[in-house]
């Protein structure tokens, strides 16, 4: 046995001392907190999808007002008159 | 689709009832020893705990496979090592007011790694990767604590330089 591993032993000996009870009223605080943080978590996915959504309507109300994809009316040509 | 959902409930409450009655003894010493608190009067510890399982809890359905015990395991260190970042400014600075627990005379890093380490049996690896430390640092950091732990703390510290790389 080598010197590192007998220390080992003795500490793993020291840390292994008395074992504290586990309360009775953890098993449901637990439960309480987790279904929480679930549905906080739920809570956040559905606001960002409806963020989503609503970007994404907002975007197709303007594209379809604005039509920036229409060339604009030339407004640097003088106008043809005369000739 | 909503009875499937109750059904999946169900089977979680199930399986993870089993999962804190296996586990929550070996994971509330690991974290009592953490925060060097005496076993009777581990306030602390029994936060850990319980935000260590509520995760667990809220990831039990997305784990795939992958060992429920590790992943408490491994929130309660991480948290444990941010905690203790937060509260006290430094990892290595603070010591407990009341000594209580066997690793009192540890700081809360020195703590953190013999208790993954050496309690917990983690590879030298995994938990360096865990707190984003080199492995050299992590093997040094442990066998400075357990060489503080088992010598008298009072005398100045011994050489260590003579330990065989494990």
């Amino acid at each position: 046995m080598s010197r590192t591993t007998r220390r080992e032993a003795a500490v793993r000996e020291l840390l292994e001392g008395p074992v504290p009870g586990v309360p009775p009223e953890l098993y449901a605080d637990v439960v309480r907190r987790g279904n929480r943080m679930l549905r906080r978590r739920t809570t956040l996915r559905r606001l960002l999808w409806l963020l989503l959504l609503a970007a994404a309507v907002a975007f197709t109300v303007w594209a379809s007002v604005a039509r920036p994809w229409v060339a604009p009316p030339s407004e640097t040509t003088p106008p043809l008159t005369g000739w | 689709m909503r009875e499937r959902h109750a059904s999946q409930g169900a089977r979680r409450a199930r399986e993870f009832e089993a999962f804190v009655a296996g586990a929550a003894g070996r994971l509330l010493h690991a974290a009592t020893l953490l925060t060097a608190e005496p076993p009777h009067d581990n306030p602390h510890a029994r936060r850990l705990l319980t935000l260590a399982l509520a995760h667990t809890y809220a990831s039990w359905n997305r784990l795939r496979g992958e060992d429920p015990y590790d992943t408490a395991r491994q929130y309660l260190a991480v948290r444990f090592a941010r905690g203790a970042w937060h509260h006290y400014g430094t990892l290595s600075r603070f010591r407990p007011k009341q000594p209580g627990g066997a690793l009192a005379v540890l700081s809360p890093q020195e703590r953190l790694i013999l208790v993954l380490r050496i309690y917990e049996g983690v590879a030298e690896e995994q938990t360096a990767a865990l707190l984003g430390l080199p492995v050299e640092r992590v093997r040094s950091i442990c066998d400075r604590a357990s060489a503080t732990l088992l010598h008298p703390p009072r005398k100045p510290a011994p050489a260590v330089a003579k330990v065989a790389p494990s």
